[in-house]
């Protein structure tokens, strides 16, 4: 039996460790100053993707990522944790998406790819933080959705049932098949690199990454086809233009302000158990915990 | 964190020239390219491989072992219903490096193995042990694989090898009670049952490192009668955790609290003989043995490696009377004499490496097919290099694992003294190193025969006559002086010919010889670096070793043999 797994994944700037030089002066995000990284809610996912694929036998993990030539790295990335492939989406025409045309493009990448029977991403990426773009992949598809899963705990007949971690609780819930699944980041961390995949896919290229290695590796990839990221531009997706990039994204940015948190009061506190408890009693208070 | 990544010094090691030897011997001229997706195509492909294998691997150590090793000096690990229950943390360890598919990082690829050379294997050692020195036990127990490779049948192989692969854990069981150091006296006895084939182990083992592992090498007696070590075999025993394998107690030791250290008793274990009766203790454990000390030398590198960051970071942010208090001299001078004594048994770690895998893998390829006589002589050429430095590495790094761990605490004055710093589990930790896998006295009881052959004379000329980057001269001018005396002492012990003597002297001419080879390898190593990471501490280590020598030397030179009396305790 076939079952496809696609991972919507995303290689984002690592916005957890910001120097001063994160913002450039027109408030836009200065990628040259931040390491490219793996969106670590999308590894949440492919883990996720993973452990089904060794479920369901037959079962394939194909990444799926929109972004510059250099987002293949994301692809290599996850073949390296045991997905099977993947496609890079890339062209200046997907250039400066907000989420709803990033959804709809991918959405048109996902109907080329035939039948899939699960998707499944991050519940969002560390670069906006709007947790958008699979729900909106889900609608467009006119797929069910669920989102912040934590754990797939069981597939059987079409159905799959699913461990949601929400703000007071987590809640089990069952939806049919195919769907969307939003992953958050409470779910197990993703598994390390597998040291054999890492070596039998590190020279794994897009068409573009090939081109710049020369031409002395055509016989090279031919004879390894397991090798070859897709890589699809815009005209090789179903689309409408008017509802991709720029033009189809009708989110603007007015203004981005850096936020610096400042101590604005301290209390040193020795430890005892009068201060513990009283320290417990204002935490819950003041909703900072429980 | 990665720990590959953020230590340029162990990824220039890789860059030595001798590798080019090491990977096209280990690879047989890359035969298995065709063969296997994961194989390396040439040499660069290999040395690539490597290094991004060794990144996943530093990658666990820095954002897994070391954030555990805390938890798991803590908890440690239990004993229940006879059997070991690893801490959480360590179980999350081997759990990562499972997946990760890096156990039998040298077993060969038909046996699901990486077929790295050793030298890559002791790499991930050091950083496992810089992560925890007490997990590094547990990852370096795959050394018994390495015996089963090396010496057991094809059989044998098939049917244990590819477990390691898949995360099955080994133990090696040789010491007793009554058998500590000396291994002729090991009792626990092995039965042949002509009805099934098998043997039959029954007897108790003492001190097993993660004494609950799957796959057991067990030293036993099968010569019933005999009182030597020429009546012991080697076994492997499959531990189907069916109660005949019992874990009676765990130790409660002062440091590698995560690594469960076991007293077993075998009630009717079956078990399978590796290898030839008899050979058990003379030829299987004695390279075992060899094996053990160059991971407890990249145990000890690692746990140095650690001690020095601990005391670097905190001499940094230490403040006192106004500046960061590594801005001190007598702090300073701490802190780089701890770098120095890392830099120099890091060397020496892989120089010794180099010289393992070389004859190794010769003896591998003996299986295969016949030597011609060139390969015939660089095999023993490299087997006497290796036997001579592998007990100066051992003894030299688990000693220096221990000072630095000392000068780490001292770095950090008080706060050093409480739980909440690294370096004083680093102090407990690093206690064991100098005694384990046979004590410092022990090594120079192996390594005193290259003294007195001449063995370490010719590798210090061969060193001597390398080429170096012209600053260092005046350093090989020093170095020469410090071989004459060294030369003198040595003949001045050989002529007096009086065993206790030599055995007295001993330590003082292995460490000698030890202080002179290793700046001999950091100048090279300072040398041949485009990054400028040695020099200092050549220089600094030089100044350290060549008062050492000059110390030992003059020991030596006014010390009569009838002295040797005063040491005499009754």
């Amino acid at each position: 039996m076939s079952f496809k797994i696609v991972v919507l994944a995303k290689q984002v700037p690592d916005t957890r460790n910001v120097g001063k030089d994160a913002m450039k002066a027109d408030g836009t995000v200065n990628r040259a100053a931040l390491a490219a990284i793996y969106n670590p809610e999308d590894l949440n996912a492919l883990e996720q993707a993973l452990r089904l694929k060794s479920k369901i036998e037959g079962a394939t993990v194909q990444i799926l990522t929109m972004g510059p030539a250099r987002a293949a790295e994301i692809i290599r990335e996850s073949m390296y944790r045991g997905a099977d492939g993947g496609y890079l989406l890339s062209g200046r025409e997907f250039a400066g998406s907000d989420t709803l045309a990033t959804s709809y493009a991918l959405a048109c990448a996902i109907r080329k790819m035939g039948k899939v029977d699960l998707i499944v991403c991050g519940r969002q990426a560390i670069d906006g933080d709007t947790a958008q773009v699979g729900p909106q992949v889900a609608e467009k598809l006119g797929l069910p959705q669920i989102t912040y899963a934590e754990e797939i705990l069981d597939l059987s007949d079409n159905k799959i049932t699913v461990k949601r971690r929400l703000e007071r609780g987590v809640e089990v819930v069952k939806g049919s098949l195919p769907m969307v699944i939003t992953v958050n980041g409470s779910a197990p961390e993703c598994r390390p690199r597998h040291a054999k995949l890492t070596m039998k896919y590190k020279r794994a290229a897009t068409a573009t990454e090939k081109q710049e290695a020369g031409n002395d590796y055509t016989d090279f990839y031919d004879a390894h086809p397991y090798l070859n990221i897709t890589e699809w531009g815009v005209s090789d997706i179903e689309h409408d233009i008017q509802w991709l990039g720029l033009t189809g994204s009708p989110t603007k940015v007015k203004q981005i302000e850096n936020v610096v948190f400042t101590a604005k009061e301290s209390k040193r506190l020795t430890g005892s158990d009068f201060e513990i408890e009283s320290l417990m009693k204002e935490l819950i208070a003041n909703h900072t915990i429980g | 964190m990665n720990f590959f990544n953020d230590n340029p010094a162990i990824k220039f090691q890789l860059s030595h020239p001798l590798m080019k030897k090491i990977v096209t011997l280990k690879e047989r001229n890359f035969a298995d390219k065709d063969n296997y997706d994961y194989a390396s195509r040439d040499f660069e492909d290999a040395i690539d491989n490597y290094e991004k294998v060794l990144e996943i691997i530093g990658g666990i150590a820095g954002d897994i072992i070391a954030p555990n090793a805390e938890s798991v000096d803590h908890d440690g690990p239990l004993v229940e219903n006879s059997r070991v229950i690893y801490a959480r943390g360590t179980q999350e360890n081997h759990e990562a490096l499972t997946q990760a598919g890096v156990y039998g990082i040298t077993l060969p690829r038909q046996y699901g193995g990486l077929n790295f050379p050793m030298v890559a294997y002791v790499m991930s050692g050091e950083m496992v042990s810089r992560a925890d020195a007490g997990f590094a036990n547990i990852w370096g127990l795959q050394d018994c694989a390495e015996t089963i490779s090396e010496f057991a049948s094809e059989e044998i192989k098939a049917e244990f090898l590819p477990r390691v692969t898949q995360g099955e854990t080994c133990s090696m069981d040789l010491t007793e009670p009554d058998a500590g150091s000396d291994l002729q006296a090991v009792q626990l006895k092995a039965t042949f049952n002509e009805a099934d084939g098998m043997w039959y182990l029954n007897g108790v083992k003492r001190f097993i490192t993660n004494g609950d592992a799957q796959i057991k090498l067990v030293l036993a007696r099968s010569e019933e009668g005999t009182s030597d070590g020429r009546g012991l075999s080697y076994f492997v025993a499959d531990n189907k955790h069916d109660n005949t394998v019992l874990v009676r107690r765990i130790e409660n030791k002062l440091g590698i609290k995560g690594s469960p250290t076991c007293e077993l008793v075998f009630n009717n274990t079956p078990a399978k003989l590796v290898g030839t009766r008899r050979m058990g203790l003379i030829k299987y454990v004695m390279s075992l043995m060899n094996g053990a000390r160059l991971g407890i030398g990249a145990q000890s590198v690692g746990l140095s490696a650690a001690a020095y960051n601990e005391a670097l970071n905190y001499a940094r942010d230490r403040r006192q009377f106004g500046k960061a208090i590594i801005e001190f001299p007598a702090v300073f001078e701490l802190v780089s004499v701890i770098k120095a004594k890392l830099d120099a048994s890091r060397s020496l770690l892989y120089e010794t490496t180099r010289f393992v895998d070389v004859y190794k893998i010769y003896e591998a390829i003996e299986g295969e097919r016949k030597l011609d006589p060139e390969e015939k002589a660089e095999y023993k050429e490299y087997l006497k290099l290796a036997d001579a430095l592998t007990p100066m590495l051992k003894m030299f790094s688990s000693e220096y694992a221990n000072q630095n761990a000392y000068d780490s605490i001292q770095v950090h004055g008080g706060s050093g003294f409480m739980k909440d710093y690294a370096c004083e589990r680093h102090f407990r930790d690093a206690r064991i190193m100098t005694i384990y896998e046979g004590t410092s006295q022990l090594q120079v009881v192996a390594a005193i025969r290259h003294v007195t052959t001449g063995n370490y004379l010719k590798m210090i000329r061969d060193y001597d006559a390398q080429p170096i980057n012209p600053e260092f001269t005046s350093l090989r001018k020093r170095l020469q002086i410090m071989t004459n005396l060294y030369e003198n002492a040595v003949s001045r012990v050989n002529e007096i010919k009086n065993q206790e003597y030599l055995d007295f002297q001993a330590r003082r001419l292995v460490e000698m010889a030890g202080h002179i080879i290793m700046s001999y390898l950091l100048i090279i190593d300072a040398s041949r670096d485009t990054e400028d990471q040695f020099r200092k501490s050549a220089e600094v280590y030089l100044n350290y070793g060549e008062v050492e020598v000059r110390r030992h030397a003059a020991f030596i030179k006014k010390f009569e043999v009838a002295n040797v009396d005063i040491y005499k305790v009754q």
